[in-house]
Order: structure tokens, then sequence, then C-alpha cells
């Protein structure tokens, strides 16, 4: 048996857009920047591609700009922005629980004369307006909060902070990987200059993103090179991979609805099912359902380490995710954990477990058998555990 | 990540627990780093270690390091034992990832950790 439970990570593609890109691998080949009728086909598809993007989340067409990843267009955003306001300020507000790729992107800002402020989250990992508002300088020029966290799964209120932000005439930028394909929005509704998104979070191809970016907005480019997305960014575009882009987020938004009841209820049975049976855990993230990416479940183990959890239950055929980085080598717990107080030793003892639309209850059901039986294994072996 | 061997050991892992009426125990690591190892062991008046058994906070690695090291060391005297290096730990579990070579260290220290307590409670007596 073999249950994935870490679609936060990635997902399969979809079979709608697995077909929709068939053909401009082999046969529609032609480079999109080309002049000739190979050209103009490709074109023709990304052009639709873009159309259709922007369609679904209230943007232009011109607004949509597709990248090499998530990961890229949150470069772009931040260090896109960064650099062309450089001259008004040296102030950017972020938070504590940012995804590596907007983090560390502020880190590197930082050696290049920026000032960052990461703020606090509360215990639930909610950034707070007041604290948003107070932290805004006259020198700041860019704001990026995350839409959706992808180890907690809390939904920032990110229309509010963009709003406050705009008041104080501060470019805000979401990235928005975890919650497109998982929360409908609009785009001119929630006020944002710039949203990050990632086809393979919602059913769509590895290696393609696209970043929303609001008319009138200029930007340095980020990857220069030649006058690919109108001059925006240099590469010849991925065309099968936004041709799956937009297929997955049209099918993803067309079946929103029934397949977050599907994964909500499997995710719900599962987080009851194991504050139920299992004693001496933490429940992270946002306690309110309604602020939470419906497919997220995430649980400190006390006493045992996070390691040696996930293996074991890789052994029992179930695929998750440890909530801190040490099974990658480095022993730093995760920083979001620790953000929202969770002490640094249990941090190490954190699952994140994440569902999808492919899931079953019976695989929810085993889930929750085999983890009861591990966390009593290794409680048992464990030197801090000490009651039987 | 891990070899068979490693899998193997930690699925089954052996010597696992408090042994009755122990006279040494060693603890190392902490919690902060994510890894605990405790070994307890009785030794008898000819310094021979008749059990030994281990209770591990930590990775995969980690108990399958505790799990081998006891096992390697009951039945020895305490001389044999504290010549026990993480090396011999590591051949015996057919090697272990680089990142995780510390937790083979752990087990050795372990190890002396619990004879120097048995040693210091003889001292004491
Ligand atoms: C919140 C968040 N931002 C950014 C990324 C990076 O996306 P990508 O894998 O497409 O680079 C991820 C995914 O790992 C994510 O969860």
């Amino acid at each position: 048996m073999s249950i994935y439970l870490d679609h936060a990570a990635t997902t399969p593609l979809s079979e709608r857009a697995f077909e929709a890109m068939k053909p401009y691998f082999c046969d529609v080949f032609g480079n999109p920047n080309s002049q000739h009728v190979f050209g103009r086909d490709a074109a023709k598809a990304v052009g639709e591609a873009r159309q259709t993007i922007a369609s679904l989340i209230g943007a232009k067409t011109g607004e949509v700009y597709f990248t090499s990843c998530g990961t890229e267009a949150d470069n772009w955003a931040i260090k896109g922005a960064a650099m062309q306001y450089r001259d008004k300020g040296k102030h950017l507000i972020t938070t504590q629980i940012e995804h590596p790729a907007v983090y560390t992107t502020c880190k590197q800002l930082e050696k290049l004369g920026f000032e960052v402020t990461y703020l606090p989250v509360d215990n639930e990992g909610f950034v707070s307006c007041e604290d948003f508002e107070k932290a805004i300088r006259d020198d700041t020029i860019l704001a990026s909060v995350m839409f959706a966290n992808n180890e907690i799964g809390t939904v920032e209120p990110i229309k509010q902070l963009a709003e406050i932000a705009h008041r104080h005439g501060v470019i805000f930028h979401t990235d928005a990987v975890q919650a497109t394909g998982a929360i409908r929005y609009d785009v001119k509704e929630l006020g944002v200059d710039m949203l990050s998104m990632s086809a393979h979070k919602f059913y769509g191809p590895k290696g393609v993103g696209a970043l929303y970016l609001r008319n009138g907005l200029k930007m340095e480019k980020f990857i220069t090179g030649g006058e690919q997305e109108r001059a925006h960014r240099g590469g010849t575009t991925n065309t099968p991979g936004v041709v799956g882009l937009a297929e997955a987020l049209k099918e993803a938004l067309e079946t929103l609805e029934e397949d977050n009841a599907h994964i909500r209820s499997m995710r719900d049975h599962f987080v009851e099912g194991v504050l139920n049976e299992i004693d001496d855990i933490y429940f992270n993230g946002a306690k309110d359902f309604s602020k939470r990416l419906p497919n997220n479940a995430n649980f400190s183990f006390r006493f045992i380490e996070g390691e040696s959890i996930l293996f074991s239950l890789d052994l029992a055929g179930i695929s998750a995710s440890s909530g801190s980085a040490c099974s990658s080598g480095s022993l730093e717990p995760s920083r979001t954990l620790l953000a929202i107080g969770v002490p640094v030793g249990t941090a190490h003892g954190s699952i994140r477990f994440t569902f999808g639309k492919h899931n079953t209850m019976q695989e929810v059901d085993y889930t929750l058998d085999q983890l009861v039986r591990i966390v009593g294994r290794l409680r048992a072996m464990s030197p801090l555990y000490n009651k039987h | 990540m891990y070899n068979q061997k490693v899998m193997d050991v930690f699925a089954n892992p052996q010597h696992m627990g408090e042994v009755e009426n122990y006279n040494a125990i060693g603890t190392v690591g902490n919690e902060v780093c994510g890894d605990i190892m405790q070994i307890t062991m009785r030794i008898n008046d000819d310094g021979i270690i008749e059990d030994a058994k281990f209770k591990t906070f930590g990775c995969a690695a980690a108990v399958a390091s505790s799990s081998t090291a006891t096992g390697m060391i009951i039945g020895k005297t305490i001389e044999e034992a504290l010549q026990l290096t993480n090396k011999q730990v590591i051949e015996e579990l057919e090697g272990l990832p680089p990142q995780k070579i510390h937790c083979s260290v752990l087990a050795e220290d372990a190890i002396r950790a619990a004879i120097e307590n048995y040693e210091q409670n003889r001292a004491k007596k």
C-alpha cells in the first residue's frame, strides 16, 4: 500500500492537464517568439494560457507573467521591486514564517543593504494587522506576506494587509503558492500588487509558475535575457508547462468546492481521531478551520522525534512530511513552528499531513491506526517518556 | 537514504528498554539537537556486562546505532566495551549517511557515560 499525504510538497499531474500539454512537446514545438508558423502556433497556446489564468484570478491578460516555478516568482517579485524602488527606501516587511523562497531572498537583500522586518505571528500563525501597520516606516517600499502557510496551513488576512500597505504607499506581494487552487480569490478584490503561484501545487506540472504583476507597477527584470514575457523575463517560454498550468488551474477552480469538501472531511476526521487517540500532542496552526487550508494537519508529538515518526510511516506505506528540517541533515527545527511557540525539542517531533483529492477515507483510517501504533512504539523507546 | 540493514534494525530494534536493577546508566545528547540516548547496564563483580538496554529519542539512525551498540557490548568486559568505537557500530550497520555519523558517536558516548557512572557508584561504596 502506498498512501500519499504530502500534497503541500507537490501533487500528481491531473489527467486533464496532461492531455492539454501533450501536443506541445513534439507537434507544436515552435519557439513562441519565432515569427514563422511554428512559432505563431506555440505563441497562440501561450497567449491562451495567459488569458485563461488571468480571467481565473481576476487579472488582465497583460498582468500575468510566466516563470520557471513559484520560487522564481517570489524572487522576482521581491528583488525586482526592491531594486526598482531602492531610491525611495531601503525597508521591507515580511514575516517569520515565509517559505524559504521569500525568507532567504529577504536575507540576501539584507546583505545588499536593505533592512527587513520579519513580523512575528501569534501561536496559530496569524500576522497581526496592527503589528503590520506599526512596522511600516517612511522608507518602507515593499511588504510580502504569504497567503497561506505551507507547514501549518494558516491563511493570513491578505486583503486587510494589502489595504494597510496601500494606505501607506507600500507595494504588497503575496506568495499564494499554497493558496492557489485551494482558495478562490480575485486579485483585484484582494488588492495585492503582486502574487506568486506554482502549477505543481494544484495538479499542474512541475517547473512552471506565474507572477501576477499589477498594471502600472514598474519592475526591474530578474531573469535578464531576451524579449520574452513582453521584455520582463528572459528565457524561452515553457509552452507545455504554461498550457498545463492554465488547464490545471481551470480544473482546480471548476471542482474547488467538491474537492475541498472531500479533502476537508478527511482532514477533519483525521485531526479528530489523532486528538482523541494520542496524548501529549500539539495541533499546530489555525484552530478556526475557516482560516486554515482545507488539506493541512500538523502535529507535534512530544517525547519523540520527527524523522523516526516519518520513517516509520514510510515503512508502513504512508508518505507525510516532517515539520523539522532535521531530515535534510540540518539540525534546525522548523522556523515556522518556533515562530508559533512550539518548544525546540517538541518542534523536532512534528509531522505535516496534507491531503489531496485522490485520497480516500479508508486511507485516512489506515493512517490513523498506523500513527497510533507508531507513536506508541517510539514513545516506549523514548527516554523522555515516563508514562506506561 | 538508509541501507536495508539500518532500516531492519530500526524496524526491529533489540535490547530496547531499561535493564531491571541496573547499576550503570548513561544519558547523552539533548532534546534541542534532536537526539538523546540512554543506556542502562547490569555489570557483575567480574566486570562483565550481563545485560544492557537502550532508550532513544532521535532519528532512525540514532535508534539503529543504539540498538546495535548495545548488542555489541552484552557479555563483554568493561574494558572491551570501552574499546568499542563508533566506526565499529557503523560497520555493523553496513554504513550510515554522512550527516548521521554523529548518531553512532552518541552511542559510543552513551556506553562510556554508563560505565563512568558505574565506576563512580563503585567508588562511593
Ligand atoms: C509557500 C510556498 N512558496 C513557494 C514555494 C516554492 O514553489 P516552487 O516549488 O514552485 O519553487 C512553495 C513550495 O515548495 C511554497 O509552499
